[in-house]
């Protein structure tokens, strides 16, 4: 009885079925590599796995977890901004444009305007909001499906930001300048971190900030008054209206936390100078989407969601160190995004545990009935 | 041996926890009406899901003509000829009447539409059972008594041997209550088999000819209606005797609670407004009630009271205040208290817990929120075990269950003590009663005769004429948005307030 409790507990069912979703990925992915090419199938499987303990040496083995890390805080934040706009109600496909001009607000502030690293990243994260918020807003006053509104936006934002970006970009590539050597003022701080990590120039507070913004974001949904009418508003906005709650401004205001979740992703990344913007990029960065599987993934909830990031990240980075000479290189993306499909399967499985569950109990409640008659 | 149309033997369905049928036994004989009556909860919905197939028994057979036969979906037991009026009825509304009645099973000539020939088909049956419907007619246009003649129509166009009539009368006046009993008896006539599912007794009596009774589950008996009698139905039921009348004491009516001059409302789905200069006030001390058929535009009359809806003219007075542009959220603290007509829709957060959705009134003052906006865990708590233990209301883990996994008594029971708790001058309850237990609604009733006792005004929207007549001071009857008469409970009958009701009489007023 009292494994059945725990089995009952939410938390603990996440935990399992995140871990089988993992578990069937990996599966699926491994029989995928044997199909493709048997011999080097396990070889491949584990070195997508092992990530950076595919380098010999301790300080190179955490160079390169430092590399994992400093691409997880921006996922963390992109799945902390789906599972936000899930808590109250609403499905934020947009986190994906939302990060898109935070990027693009971030390294302007930075490259064109010389301003200091912690005017970029509130520049970034007003850009998303504002957007997030505009979603909201059309959903509110012109009932337009937010996820309607937010596809286009990203593709709007993706071009948009672009055409801004070509103004601060290298005059002989597509990409932005570096920042560190255009923009030294901008680049986020890194509080001796990066010595930790074997001297990852990339590694800075961004790490520990995002995790400090997941456990702000907990709080701020399970303990806050504004949290409960948020809530209220995404699971019955009806109610919320008939409790006198302001739904249509919850409603945006939700978006707007979550958009600029989505834009301080962007800002957590490219603030680093770990990756530059490709002025001629015509696909919406995954990071977004990525989010979308991480926050389900970390069955929605913002603790879970940090665990759930850095897996994703840590399969990604590894599936770049898989044999390319065995393998075509997208096999390693491909197999990622298997895996990350899957994980989307986390409430389907959560939901067939409940059911068998039910039914184990319906079963041994007509056993005890049985029981008590014979006497 | 008699020749039975179903037979449902010794049905067993469990849910987790409860025992929703424990071991029923139904038998519907060829051409007769049999009533299924039981309290809400009884486990009716149960067994007529069993029979639909949408849910298999643990235990029990099921028959018809003798046969065992497997029902093990909804497909399954249109096939055996089972039809079902819902209590919601399933129409497309901008569908006619005709099109409504063929949907599914259209005839056709190598894929093309033959109307004509089911039209022929449609007009033979409404002959045969005198159900007249004007076919061409939009369902959206027609009364509530004509979309359920097409529901039944549907029914028998599938031919359909076995109708089952999920609560047929909630929705009609008593003459077309009057309408639908004859047409029954027709169908029985013409050896339909029916299944009448209600918990109105006087009902049960006149037209059914068998009945079975249901109670938390259990098959009480099945009686001949012509050898019992309502009291005795009653109490096989409820277990015991109830009393259907309200004690009443005699209050002197205080001042205007509610003044509300010349108010229109906007209807959400034609151009004509769902209230339609409506004026009268609410008086400390009485409570008046909102007589009417579902639709009438007593739900808009609500929502522009409660600020839910904006009005389109009119004014509103709570207390001698103008409150006709005021926020929900001020009416509520100038003291005006919402029972809300749907509890999912608007009284409850289904996802919340009990403790949650009891504070939903007040979750923003300092009791429960502190300064710096953080909610105050600990007094919530205690104020919703204080609820809980002062008005019964029971669930499955106390203040931290779900309401959604709440039974409707209990969650109207959780909405019915957070309004009152607040302590309102004007309690507007709406259908406070709807899909509740006898017992439940005893409750009910005694709490808002309570709230008039102590000097406040309540407002109740009722569709229920037993209750129009048993707890109003005061009965204002609403016909297509506007009110046709103003009676004394004393001195009008039943049958009076169904001619206005139906818009046959209407008395000026002033």
């Amino acid at each position: 009885m009292k494994q059945n409790n725990l089995l009952k507990n939410s938390s603990v069912q996440s935990l399992i079925a995140s871990l089988m979703c993992i578990i069937v990925g990996l599966l699926v992915g491994y029989l995928v590599l044997l199909i493709i090419n048997a011999e080097g199938a396990w070889e491949a499987i584990t070195t997508i796995v092992k990530n950076f303990f595919y380098y010999p040496s301790g300080p190179a083995k955490l160079k390169y977890l430092g590399n994992t890390l400093v691409k997880t805080a921006p996922l963390l934040m992109c799945s902390l901004s789906v599972l936000f706009a899930n808590k109250t109600g609403l499905f934020n496909i947009g986190v994906a444009g939302q990060y898109v001009v935070g990027a693009g607000a971030c390294l302007y502030m930075a490259l064109a305007l010389q301003m200091p690293w912690w005017a970029c990243l509130l520049g970034a994260i007003a850009a998303g909001a504002l957007l997030g918020a505009v979603s909201g807003a059309l959903k509110t006053l012109f009932n337009v499906n937010e996820v309607i509104s937010c596809i286009m936006f990203n593709w709007i934002s993706l071009y948009g930001v672009n055409m801004l970006l070509t103004q601060v970009k290298e005059t002989a590539s597509p990409y932005t300048q570096n920042l560190k050597t255009a923009a030294p003022q901008a680049m986020l701080p890194d509080m001796g971190l990066g010595t930790f990590f074997s001297n990852n120039q990339y590694v800075t507070i961004a790490i520990p900030l995002s995790v400090v913004v997941a456990v702000l974001i907990w709080i701020l949904l399970e303990k806050t008054k504004l949290g409960y009418e948020l809530k209220a508003t995404g699971s019955n906005k009806h109610a919320a209206k008939y409790a006198g709650m302001k739904e249509n401004r919850n409603i945006i205001l939700t978006m707007a936390i979550a958009g600029g979740l989505a834009g301080m992703a962007a800002a957590l990344l490219y603030l680093t100078g770990y990756e530059q913007w490709s002025c001629s990029q015509s696909n919406i960065p995954g990071m977004g989407f990525n989010g979308i599987a991480a926050a389900f993934l970390g069955g929605l909830h913002p603790i879970g969601s940090i665990f759930s990031s850095y897996f994703i990240q840590h399969i990604t980075a590894g599936g770049a160190y898989v044999d390319k000479a065995v393998y075509c290189a997208q096999v390693s993306d491909f197999i990622c995004s298997l895996i990350i499909y899957l994980c989307g399967f986390v409430l389907f499985v959560k939901s067939a545990m409940n059911r068998s569950i039910a039914k184990r109990e319906e079963k041994a409640a007509s056993h005890t009935k049985e029981e008590g008659g014979d006497k | 041996m008699e020749q039975y149309a179903v037979e449902m033997l010794h049905i067993t369905k469990r849910f987790p926890g409860i025992i929703a049928n424990d071991d029923i036994t139904l038998q519907l004989k060829k051409g007769e009406i049999h009533a299924l009556l039981g309290e809400n909860g009884a486990g009716k919905s149960t067994l007529m899901s069993v029979l639909f197939g949408l849910y298999q028994p643990e235990a029990g057979e099921i028959h018809m003509d003798g046969r065992k036969v497997e029902i093990r979906n909804p497909n399954d037991a249109n096939a055996l000829g089972i039809g079902m009026v819902h209590q919601h009825f399933k129409l497309v509304e901008c569908f006619s009447v005709l099109d409504n009645i063929i949907l599914g099973v259209e005839p056709c000539n190598h894929g093309f539409l033959n109307k004509a020939q089911a039209r022929e088909k449609v007009q033979t049956i409404s002959e045969r059972y005198g159900l007249y419907v004007d076919l061409d007619a939009k369902v959206e246009d027609i009364t509530v008594g004509m979309q359920q003649r097409t529901e039944i129509l549907k029914m028998l166009y599938r031919e359909n041997e076995i109708l089952i009539f999920d609560e047929p009368t909630a929705v009609l006046t008593p003459q077309e209550i009057a309408e639908l009993m004859q047409i029954m008896r027709n169908l029985a006539a013409e050896g339909k088999s029916i299944l009448f599912i209600s918990h109105k007794l006087a009902e049960i009596m006149e037209v059914s000819d068998r009945c079975t009774v249901l109670r938390k589950g259990k098959y009480i008996g099945t009686v001949n209606t012509s050898e019992t009698s309502a009291q005795e139905l009653s109490r096989m039921m409820v277990g015991r005797d109830v009393k259907t009348v309200v004690d009443k004491e005699q209050v002197e009516t205080g001042d205007v609670i509610l003044d509300v001059q010349d108010i229109c409302v906007a209807a959400h789905h034609h151009k004509k407004d769902a209230v339609n200069h409506v004026s009268f006030q609410v008086h400390g001390g009485e409570i008046v009630c909102i007589a009417g058929i579902d639709g009438n535009g007593q739900t808009e009359l609500v929502y522009g009271l409660s600020g839910l809806e904006p009005l389109q003219s009119g004014k509103v007075y709570l207390r001698g205040r103008d409150i006709t542009k005021m926020s929900i959220r001020k009416r509520s603290n100038l003291g005006m208290s919402h029972i809300p007509e749907d509890r999912h829709k608007h009284g409850l957060v289904l996802d919340y817990t009990l403790e949650d959705n009891l504070i939903l009134q007040r979750y923003y003052e300092p009791e429960f929120t502190s300064k710096a906006g953080f909610l105050r865990r600990k007094n919530i708590r205690s104020y919703a075990e204080r609820l809980i233990a002062s008005n019964d209301i029971r669930s499955g883990q106390g203040a931290v269950t779900k309401a959604r996994s709440m039974s409707g008594g209990n969650q109207q029971k959780a909405i019915i003590a957070r309004e009152i708790d607040k302590d309102p001058q004007l309690l507007i309850a709406v259908q406070p009663t709807r899909g509740l237990d006898v017992g439940a609604i005893e409750y009910v009733h005694k709490q808002l005769v309570a709230q008039r006792d102590s000097g406040k005004g309540v407002l109740l929207v009722s569709l229920e004429l037993d209750e129009v007549m048993n707890v109003s001071d005061r009965i204002l009857v609403m016909f297509e948005g506007q009110i046709v008469g103003e009676f004394d409970p004393a001195n009008v009958t039943v049958e009076e307030l169904g001619l206005y009701m139906a818009g046959a009489k209407r008395e000026d007023r002033q």
